[in-house]
């Protein structure tokens, strides 16, 4: 298993490996159920869930709307509190900033927060390359990390692996990047975390240099959220003397006032829990209280792209709760590395391509990777039409005619004019009813060959039913 | 009353025993059926798929075989959904249709005011809500409350009924493992009810699970809800 997702093939052909690894199918079968029906309950719990989604949506949007404002008060206010904020256009921008930022402390270490945004610049890999080691501090992120895999869910990265692979990649692994996992580590959750907590602790205390990213940014006060469950961000967060956050513009939220909804919404669609164990708030630099220096790097990478789309916009709204992918019946059969980008499961089959592009395979691939049955609408607390855009980027796709898609496009334009003239339709019907002895169970061929690998296709009718009104009714 | 029947393509080349029912059982309830003959399809197949521009003629096909008529009835939640949720992106002729059509369950609920409509039929039944009915058109408790009320029936809970059963159109011939997989799952819930019958209101989901039952020769038919509907102790449905 690569620690990356370069080079990965299209969607459907990741799937079917997926499909067919049933520890896999076994492992998050399992997790993704238990945490849909928590979640159900959480959210159940409010009455006003309904309006606490709309708030949501609408504070985003209202957001979105004045993206360059509201960017320009948090620059503003990080830099009255101390901080240095630094924009970045794309991923290898960004890499830069940071790698230059970690040099000029001297350090060739940093203990990172467990964040979406560096993991999309692949920024740990580019640190690497440049001499400087990071260390993950979130316990899933650490098995992902130690085990040299790659996440496949947002919440839970190492939702693919269950609790005897995690004990055999802490024994193996632990060893080659610091404190060894304790002599006869067993399966049990209470003993993986302790082996976890004594493995970074001492990472904690040695580091210098602390990196991560944010759930929110408050404008008004150029205040930086993060919530977490384990605490692990809160060392980060505050034992470092420098700290450097990577944060996508589109986390940005005006006032305080703002985060009662997502504070409210978040926990209860991503953990189920009715507040999550860790939040922590920071503002610029205090003397003699946590880092000492504070750099927000602010992370465009392909948003504004996606702002410009006034369909596709929406999936800027995400505030990564994962309810989609746990409710989403393709990612629990696929997984997530089949997505292709840290970004798996419904949402990330519409963020993907939107920063990315659709240029590559798999990129091109995710729009349909979707049976479009809208659970994922349903649970996300920001209201993200997730099956719009996805029929939108597929529109966008077919449009620009890459593989496969000349013929496709095609094939749909005969089966238009055929059902556009029911003279001909009728006679098609006629003509493979009367023929319907002769057709066998299962077809070879682009298309059928695929549908009848499992199933039978129908018998068919003796007549169509324009045919029995035409007889009966007229 | 009198309603003009949209079949659907998918019903009309493939199950017309569905349409027959759906005929059989309004005037059974003294409903006047038309059937506008230039009807074809809906679009949806290339509307969802990506090809806006080659669903726009069918849409107006639609649009014109329908015009005139205020209450049009289809025994399918997904082809009504792609009208009701999507027409209005074709402009205000076709968005002027939407509230005109009714998924087949929704008329009889709420335009017929009935959940009894007389049925027979003397089975174990399991229901699975399709995607469209369940989440686009809000379809509800109205499919259970018609088959609670058919005589001799007998309603098993399906296990995770409200997951997508893996067909969602295109979508089972470019990720048919994911598909197939997802079926599966749907197939093996349903036969653990001991039901007889899978009822569904929407058959392109059921010639997808209907194929994989009768590719494993499952003691279980796939059948439509307007069949069971249809049937009566005078006219039992096969």
């Amino acid at each position: 298993m690569s620690g990356t997702f370069v080079g990965m093939p299209a969607f459907p052909e990741a799937a079917r490996e997926a499909v067919g690894d049933t520890t896999l199918r076994a492992n998050l079968r399992h997790a993704t159920r238990t945490i849909r029906d928590k979640r159900a309950r959480a959210v159940a719990e409010l009455d006003d869930w309904a309006a606490l989604r709309e708030a949501g949506k609408r504070i985003k949007d209202e957001t979105l709307r004045h993206l360059d404002a509201h960017l320009l008060r948090l620059e503003e206010s990080v830099t009255a509190a101390g901080g240095t904020v630094h924009w970045a256009a794309d991923a290898a921008e960004a890499n830069r900033i940071v790698t230059d930022l970690v040099k000029a402390t001297g350090e060739t270490e940093v203990v990172k927060v467990k964040s979406m945004a560096t993991q999309e610049i692949g920024l740990n890999e580019h640190l690497e390359a440049e001499g400087i080691r990071a260390y993950e501090t979130d316990l899933a992120e650490l098995i992902v990390q130690l085990g040299e895999d790659r996440p496949s869910h947002i919440l839970v990265p190492a939702i693919h692996r269950n609790r005897g692979e995690i004990r055999d990649v802490f024994r193996e692994k632990m060893g080659s990047w610091g404190r060894p996992a304790p002599e006869g580590l067993s399966d049990t959750p209470a003993e993986l975390a302790e082996a976890a907590r004594l493995h970074l602790r001492e990472k904690f205390l040695r580091a210098k240099v602390g990196i991560s990213g944010a759930n929110f940014m408050v404008a008004e006060t150029g205040t930086l959220v993060v919530v977490e469950s384990e605490g692990n961000g809160r060392m980060c967060l505050t034992l470092p003397e420098t700290l450097v956050s990577v944060v996508g513009i589109e986390k940005v939220v005006p006032t305080w006032r703002d985060l009662e909804v997502f504070l409210q919404t978040l926990p209860r669609s991503s953990t189920a829990e009715r507040m999550n164990p860790y939040t922590s708030m920071w503002t610029g630099t205090t003397d003699g209280d946590g880092p000492s220096a504070f750099h927000l790097v602010l992370l465009d990478n392909g948003r504004t792209d996606a702002l410009a789309d006034e369909v596709g916009r929406q999936a800027l709204r995400c505030i990564r709760c994962s309810a989609c992918l746990n409710v989403c019946p393709v990612y629990e059969r696929a997984g997530g590395h089949a997505y292709g980008s840290v970004y798996p499961g419904p949402i990330g089959a519409i963020l993907t391509p939107q920063l990315r592009g659709t240029a590559s395979e798999v990129d091109a691939s995710l729009p349909y990777a979707s049976s479009l049955c809208g659970a994922c609408y349903e649970v996300c607390p920001v209201a993200i039409d997730i099956p719009e855009v996805l029929v939108h980027l597929r529109e966008k796709v077919a449009d620009q005619g890459g593989k496969g898609h000349r013929l496709e496009k095609a094939a749909i334009k005969a089966s238009t004019w055929v059902l556009d003239h029911p003279g001909a339709l009728g006679a098609g019907e006629r003509l493979a009813s009367a023929t319907r002895k002769l057709h066998p169970k299962r077809l070879p061929g682009p298309g059928v060959g695929p549908w009848s690998e499992s199933r039978d296709l129908p018998g068919l009718p003796a007549e169509p039913f324009r045919d029995w009104w035409r007889k009966n009714r007229t | 009353m009198r309603v003009a029947l949209f079949v659907t393509c998918v019903n009309d080349a493939l199950f017309p025993s569905t349409g027959v029912a759906t005929v059989r059982l309004l005037e059974r309830l003294g409903v006047a059926v038309d059937f506008p003959a230039a009807q074809s399809c809906c679009g949806q197949p290339q509307f969802n798929t990506g090809y806006r521009t080659e669903a726009a003629p069918l849409v107006r096909r639609t649009v014109r075989a329908f015009a005139g008529h205020d209450h049009v009835v289809t025994p399918s939640g997904s082809c009504a959904a792609m009208v009701r949720r999507h027409y209005g992106k074709f402009g205000a002729e076709a968005a002027d249709l939407a509230p005109r059509v009714y998924e087949l369950t929704e008329f009889l609920v709420d335009v017929l005011g009935v959940t009894d409509v007389g049925a027979y039929f003397p089975h174990r039944v399991t229901y699975h809500p399709s995607c469209h009915g369940l989440r686009l058109l809000g379809l509800g408790e109205r499919p259970r409350r018609l088959l609670e009320a058919v005589k001799g029936l007998e309603l098993v809970e399906l296990p995770g009924a409200e997951e997508c059963c893996g067909f969602g159109g295109t979508f089972a011939v470019k990720n048919p493992d994911v598909s197939a997989a997802m079926g599966a799952d749907k197939i093996t819930n349903a036969l653990s009810t001991g039901a007889e019958v899978l009822c569904g209101a929407d058959n392109s989901c059921l010639l997808h699970v209907g194929g994989m039952l009768r590719r494993r020769e499952a003691p279980l038919r796939a059948l439509h809800l307007a069949e069971i509907l249809a049937s009566t102790e005078e006219e039992p449905w096969r």
